[in-house]
């Protein structure tokens, strides 16, 4: 069956769907039952499955992610709802040392079947703390997947996947792109959740996005088109595990690669990007890998983001920066 | 899962009105009734001038009209959003002239009665919800800390700073905000066993309006939140949040408690948050109108007036040269924001360190001649 959703709507869908399959899938956040979250993903949840299936947690974030520790030991799925991207930091404690480091600390006795949901990114307007891009922090903790959708497909199918999925996953969520629609046909077979995706072909550069910054990537490849330019873009989809065959083989056809994300570009993912990518496909280069980022700066009053945020222009300039080698 | 059921059926409605378990305390300090009488408290005398009356209520009176005027900003587009204060002007105004002028205050995000009584500017808050700045006041010279948005957080800095108060022997006190949600927080916790420990000079101000965004109160706490102070060793007291003298009174108490050595305060202030979270929420998804209309017979700027016209401490003319003083603020408020400047672009790589680092200097040159590339004339 094939439906219209936004990515707000899928993750709704994908939401209802996992927890029909499996009782024992308990969704915790704050704001996530009458008020249906503050952006609606958990909304008719709880009405539907319940108070105890959907928790309106008292206002703390330790305590949703130490709370979902102790449920996942007693054999539930916990899929926890951060309000914002700034608000994960007082679960960070709970979620690097005992999320994380679990299953190995316990040989593989303990499994920590825990979701964690981010609203993540700028680009809303917001005020301090509600723009953040916090992957690279989970993505450098072991024992942690990092997972950024970027369409509803993948929200729907996305969100199944990983509340299915044995290990912890932090699901970011492309906050400014959540009223974006697409076509979800919800009886297909969906494509793995670790994998990277080509979302359009070319020749000359490749462009790699993941979560809010796929859609920037197709449009700047767009207008590249317009001026000639064949620009291949691929949705990384998961940070971590990095999935980098296809980026691989696309970077020994095109020999440039330019790397786009919301986050400080110093250390962020483009940088352990650009390492695998030149450690893999040293010889088939025509220019260094590029990055394109936030500044590094605090993410910006909102007057100013449209500055802080890589944009059309910007990953375009990197684009000629690459053939320009 | 019943027994959670049974749980919340056990707690009052009224959160705390019956706590059979715990030992009995004055449930609610109040000064003035509902409809506007003055009522004495033997632990709480007030001696307040008419003057000081009067100018009370013109705090109140204007700290709503700055607050209407910035929902409407915030509608046609000149705010990203506004957290109002509306209900709550009492508590904020009262506890914000109960400061000495040394003391120092740790907002929230919504301390903006609080914020007018330490003198700040409104626009210096405006300029925050425009998305100008993370506000615009010196919080070092007006004595109130920036607001902080991150729940809970400034608990712990307002304890950390009444510590240092202590070490400079000091008789400043300091002033923590904090919502009932903001309760649940293990920093707020942490900050309360730290001040206990050392018995800082610091006062904890909880606004309890009754909701965390949708959360009800009974979602974070069994029992009333004032008695949660006994817990971690010092006295709790629950004021009401909407008469002005007792917030006044009670908040002046506690800081010269403070001041004297005699360690922390929990103050609740129980009142009611009579709008929306923040004007991106919409709260009829989560309670009755029938509530606010409740609410709205104990409001604190009606009970004022009432007092104050009562007992001929004001007449009409009075309030109404407050009504015209509304009205100018407003439009300067109006006029100041639609008008400010946005910030200039490479301001955001300023004042990221006290010692500006090579590579974010660099970061920043770039920035700026890649800006400079387009005003040629030669953006896509
Ligand atoms: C650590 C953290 N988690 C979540 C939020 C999102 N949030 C903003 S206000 C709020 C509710 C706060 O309730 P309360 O403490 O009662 O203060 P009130 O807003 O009612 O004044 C929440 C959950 C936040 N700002 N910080
Ligand atoms: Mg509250």
């Amino acid at each position: 069956m094939t439906e219209t959703l936004t990515i707000g709507k899928a993750l709704n869908l994908g939401l209802r769907r996992a927890m029909e399959d499996d009782a024992k899938v308990v969704l915790m956040g704050e704001d996530i039952g009458k008020l249906g979250g503050v952006f609606r993903i958990t909304d008719g949840l709880q009405k539907d499955f319940g108070e105890d299936r959907v928790v309106d947690t008292p206002l703390a974030e330790a305590g949703i992610l130490g709370t979902a520790v102790g449920l996942a030991m007693r054999g539930y799925r916990p899929v926890c709802e951060i309000q914002f991207d700034g608000f994960v930091f007082p679960a960070y404690n709970q979620i690097v040392t005992q999320v994380a480091k679990i299953h190995a600390r316990s040989k593989g006795r303990v499994a920590m079947p825990i979701v964690i949901r981010i609203p993540m990114g700028g680009g809303i307007g917001a005020v301090e703390h509600h723009s953040e891009s916090p992957e690279a922090y989970f993505a450098h903790t072991a024992g942690l997947k990092v997972v950024a959708v970027s369409n509803p497909v993948d929200a729907y199918w996305g969100i199944q996947q990983a509340i299915a999925h044995p290990d912890p996953i932090v699901f970011l969520e492309p906050k400014r792109r959540y009223w974006e629609k697409a076509e979800v046909d919800t009886s297909a077979t969906p494509d793995p959740l670790f994998g990277s995706r080509v979302v359009r072909g070319g020749d000359d550069v490749t462009l790699l996005a993941y979560g809010p910054m796929v859609k920037t990537a197709l449009q700047a490849a767009q207008a590249a088109a317009d001026e000639g330019r064949s620009i291949e873009v691929i949705d990384l989809r998961t940070v971590s595990p990095l999935d980098l065959d296809p980026v691989f083989e696309s970077v020994r056809r095109t020999g440039r690669c330019v790397v786009v994300h919301e986050a400080p570009t110093t250390l962020g993912l483009g940088a352990e990007i650009a390492a695998r990518v030149t450690e893999t496909c040293f010889h088939s280069l025509e220019a260094p890998v590029l990055r394109v980022g936030g500044y590094d700066t605090p993410y910006p009053p909102s007057k100013l983001e449209e500055e802080y945020l890589p944009d059309l222009d910007r990953v375009l300039d990197a684009v000629d920066r690459a053939m320009g080698f | 899962m019943t027994a959670l059921r049974q749980a919340t059926e056990v707690v009052d409605p009224v959160p705390g009105a019956s706590a059979p378990h715990l030992p009995q305390q004055p449930d609610l300090v109040q000064l003035l009734t509902p409809e506007g009488e003055r009522v004495e408290q033997p632990d709480y005398s007030l001696d307040i001038s008419d003057e000081e009356l009067r100018s009370l209520y013109r705090d109140l009176a204007l700290v709503r009209r700055w607050d209407v005027e910035a929902t409407a900003l915030q509608r046609q587009g000149e705010l990203g959003i506004w957290a109002s204060l509306l209900g709550q002007e009492a508590a904020q105004v009262g506890a914000g002239r109960a400061l000495a002028d040394g003391d120092m205050a740790f907002p929230t995000y919504r301390e903006h009665g609080v914020a007018w009584a330490r003198g700040v500017d409104p626009l210096d808050v405006m300029s925050l919800f425009r998305g100008v700045d993370n506000g615009g006041w010196d919080p070092v010279a007006r004595r109130f800390n920036l607001y902080t948005i991150v729940i809970g957080a400034q608990c712990l800095h307002a304890t950390g700073y009444a510590m240092g108060v202590q070490r400079d022997g000091s008789e400043d006190a300091v002033l923590a905000f904090l919502g009932d949600g903001a309760t649940s927080q293990g920093e707020v916790n942490e900050a309360m066993v730290f001040a206990a420990s050392f018995a800082a000079p610091v006062v904890f101000f909880c606004q309890n309006n009754q909701y965390a965004i949708s959360v009800p109160l009974e979602r974070q706490t069994r029992i009333p939140l004032y008695q949660r102070a006994a817990g971690f060793g010092f006295p709790g007291v629950r004021v009401d949040g909407n008469d002005v003298l007792a917030v006044l009174a009670v908040t002046r108490a506690a800081l010269q408690a403070a001041r004297e050595g005699q360690g922390p305060t929990f103050i609740e202030a129980f009142t009611y948050r009579m709008g929306a979270h923040t004007t991106s929420d919409d709260p009829t998804r989560y309670r009755l109108a029938s509530e606010l209309e409740e609410w709205k017979l104990r409001d604190p700027i009606a009970r004022l007036k009432a007092h104050l016209s009562r007992d001929g401490i004001a007449d009409a003319a009075f309030f109404e040269s407050v009504d015209a003083e509304g009205d100018e603020l407003a439009a300067r408020i109006r006029t100041g924001t639609v008008e400010m400047p946005d910030p200039a672009p490479s301001s955001m790589f300023e004042h990221v360190y006290a010692e500006q680092t090579p590579p974010l200097a660099a970061q920043q040159a770039e920035f700026e001649a890649y800006h400079a590339s387009f005003e040629g004339g030669v953006e896509r």
